[in-house]
Parts: structure tokens; C-alpha cells; sequence
């Protein structure tokens, strides 16, 4: 199946958020991630399946400023 | 509050504008803007603010002005190198606008002091770089209800959106607590190109006279994220999370707190 993260499509081979951050080697303590504009909990990352057509952003913390 | 005949010279390109115009001026002569740090995004925000005429802008940092700092932070000069950056950027504000007075507060914000600081401001813009400083501000700003200018910039990567507290989506709301420390490089490891600094505290700097004057459509319930590497600006819809600690139906944060090492991390990207 094909998702969309940050307006890129990707295949991926089906699974949860967390199946997916695994996937991309992304720590999901790092990251806020928004399913179809709606955001998802990080204690149900590993819960959620993710569908076909699905849009997600993965919202990485930016701390900088000085 | 009468301008003089150089104060309408000064300000006539604002004057000129039909969204702006006297009262829109009288407006922005009678804000006050507070900027927490004094550094990079601080920096050109000030001087924009400055040059517009903002009444009052509140300066907050603790440090004081170091060689490293130049390549970015333009509100010091490499004779301030040494100096608190309160008193350098109170300086280069007035020499660019005596109409604007300026409050100096050389300390760290805390939980301690930010309500009280905040509460004799109408807008805040975050210029920190930690994580722990963040939350706080934006906690602060729901506590003290003030509108929110928050940005952000590493490496290549700069964010700006605009909080107001109890009506748009606030940064717990997007990323509820700080980052773990043991993930996140130190600003000083990360690096940034300096002219980031200049484009999001300018974007910084325009929110808030839009909040002061009332006008246009403010960035809340959007990230806007640029790019510099590709010059690409990207925006990200959020909304407000019944579920915040802070600002959602059943809040678990009350009162104000330091939420984690204000030494610790500076950003995180993969
Ligand atoms: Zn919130």
C-alpha cells in the first residue's frame, strides 16, 4: 500500500504507526505524528493500523533559537 | 497620543497603508512586545519592532554577548562581545528608534517569574533554544492568556506558528512534553545557518504586529516549517487536542512548572 508522509508518497508493506517509525528508524519519543490532520497519541502508535491512502506528518521537535 | 510632525515622517509607509493608517500606528506606538531571548530570532525581531514604533519591548536573557554569537544574533556588534545582551540590544534598539522604550530583564525565565513578566505584555515571541524554556513559555502565555508567537530553527530547518492560549492549538497540544534528553543534540553540536534566524524572527516579528493591529489572518492552528536548503516553505495543519495537559477538557497541568534540564537538547531530526 502507498502513504503520503509529509506530501511524499511512500509504499509501505502495511502495519501500524509504530511498524512504520520502526521501518524509517525514527525514535518515536522524537516525533508528533498527525494521521489525515488528526493527531495520534504516542501511547497508540502501536495500535493504530494504518490504511491505504493514508496522509501522515511526522512533526520532529525544533528547538533552536539563539 | 499625538504623533509629532517626525513621527508621521517616520512612520508614513505604515500610515500610507489602509490597514494601518494613524490609528492603526497609535496601535502599535501603545504595545508592548516581549521578546524571551535576545539571540537569533530575538535579534532581528527586535530591530523590525523597533523600526515599526512598538511602544514597549521587554527584553529577557540572561547571558551575555559571545564571539559565536555574532554570525547570527544582529542586535550585538563585536564590541558587545561581554556585555549582557540586554543592555546590547537595548542599545541598538534606541539607536535605531528612541520613540521605543525598553525593559531589561537579565535572568533566566522560570517558573518563577514568567507570569509576572508576561502579564504587563500583549504579545509574546519565543526566541529560547531549549526545550525546557518552550514549554514554559507557552505555558506561561495560557496561564497569563497571551497571544504566542513561537519559533524555532536548526541546521537548515526554521518553524513559526502563533498560539493564542484557550483558541488555537498550543504546542502541547502538537508535542505535549519535552523531547527526551538523552535524544537530542545541544545547540551548540547542531549548528544553523545564520540567515534562519533572520527569515523566522522577521515571520515572528510580522505575527505580532498583525496581533497588535488586528489584522489579516494570524498562523495559529498551522505550523509553517521553511526549508532553507530548498528555499520551500511548508505548512502543516494541527488543532487544538481535547486531550492537552494544558489546555484541553481535563487539564492535568495547573500551575507552571520547568519541565525538564534547561540544558539539555537543543532539537531533534532523524
Ligand atoms: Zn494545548
Amino acid at each position: 500500500m502507498q502513504v503520503k508522509i509529509n506530501g511524499k508518497a511512500e509504499e509501505f508493506p502495511g502495519g501500524t504507526v509504530l511498524d512504520l517509525l520502526k521501518a524509517k528508524k525514527i525514535e518515536p519519543q522524537m516525533v508528533a505524528i498527525e494521521i489525515n490532520d488528526a493527531m495520534v497519541d504516542r501511547e497508540h502508535l502501536g495500535t493504530t493500523q494504518l490504511k491505504d491512502g493514508d496522509r501522515l506528518e511526522f512533526l520532529f521537535y525544533m528547538g533552536g533559537g539563539r | 497620543m499625538e504623533f509629532t510632525e517626525e513621527q508621521i515622517s517616520r512612520y508614513s509607509r505604515h500610515i500610507l497603508l489602509p490597514e494601518v493608517g494613524g490609528k492603526g500606528q497609535k496601535k502599535i506606538a501603545k504595545a508592548r512586545i516581549l521578546l524571551v531571548g535576545a539571540g537569533g530570532l530575538g535579534s532581528p525581531a527586535a530591530l523590525y519592532l523597533a523600526a515599526a514604533g512598538v511602544g514597549r519591548i521587554g527584553l529577557i536573557d540572561s547571558d551575555v554577548v559571545d564571539l559565536t554569537n555574532l554570525q547570527r544574533q544582529i542586535l550585538h556588534h563585536t564590541p558587545d562581545v561581554g556585555r549582557p545582551k540586554v543592555l546590547s540590544g537595548k542599545e541598538k534598539i534606541q539607536a535605531l528608534n528612541p520613540d521605543v522604550a525598553v525593559s531589561m530583564y537579565e535572568e533566566r525565565l522560570t517558573a518563577g517569574n514568567a507570569i509576572k513578566i508576561f502579564n504587563d505584555y500583549d504579545v509574546v515571541i519565543d526566541g529560547v533554544d531549549n526545550f525546557t524554556a518552550k514549554f514554559l513559555i507557552n505555558d506561561a502565555c495560557f496561564f497569563a492568556d497571551k497571544p504566542l508567537v513561537h519559533g524555532g530553527i536548526l541546521r537548515f530547518d526554521g518553524r513559526v506558528t502563533t498560539i493564542i492560549p484557550r483558541k488555537s492549538a498550543c504546542y502541547r497540544c502538537v508535542f505535549k512534553t519535552p523531547p527526551p534528553p538523552g535524544l537530542v543534540a545541544s545547540c551548540q553540536e547542531a549548528g544553523v545557518i545564520g540567515v534562519l534566524a533572520g527569515i523566522i524572527g522577521t515571520i515572528q516579528a510580522t505575527e505580532a504586529l498583525k496581533l497588535v493591529l488586528g489584522i489579516g489572518r494570524p498562523l495559529t492552528d498551522r505550523l509553517l516549517d521553511f526549508d532553507a536548503r530548498k528555499t520551500q516553505f511548508r505548512e502543516i495543519k494541527v488543532k487544538r487536542n481535547p486531550d492537552c495537559a494544558l489546555c484541553g477538557a481535563h487539564p492535568t497541568i495547573t500551575e507552571l512548572f520547568d519541565d525538564g534540564d534547561p540544558y539539555a537538547g537543543c532539537a531533534v531530526r532523524p
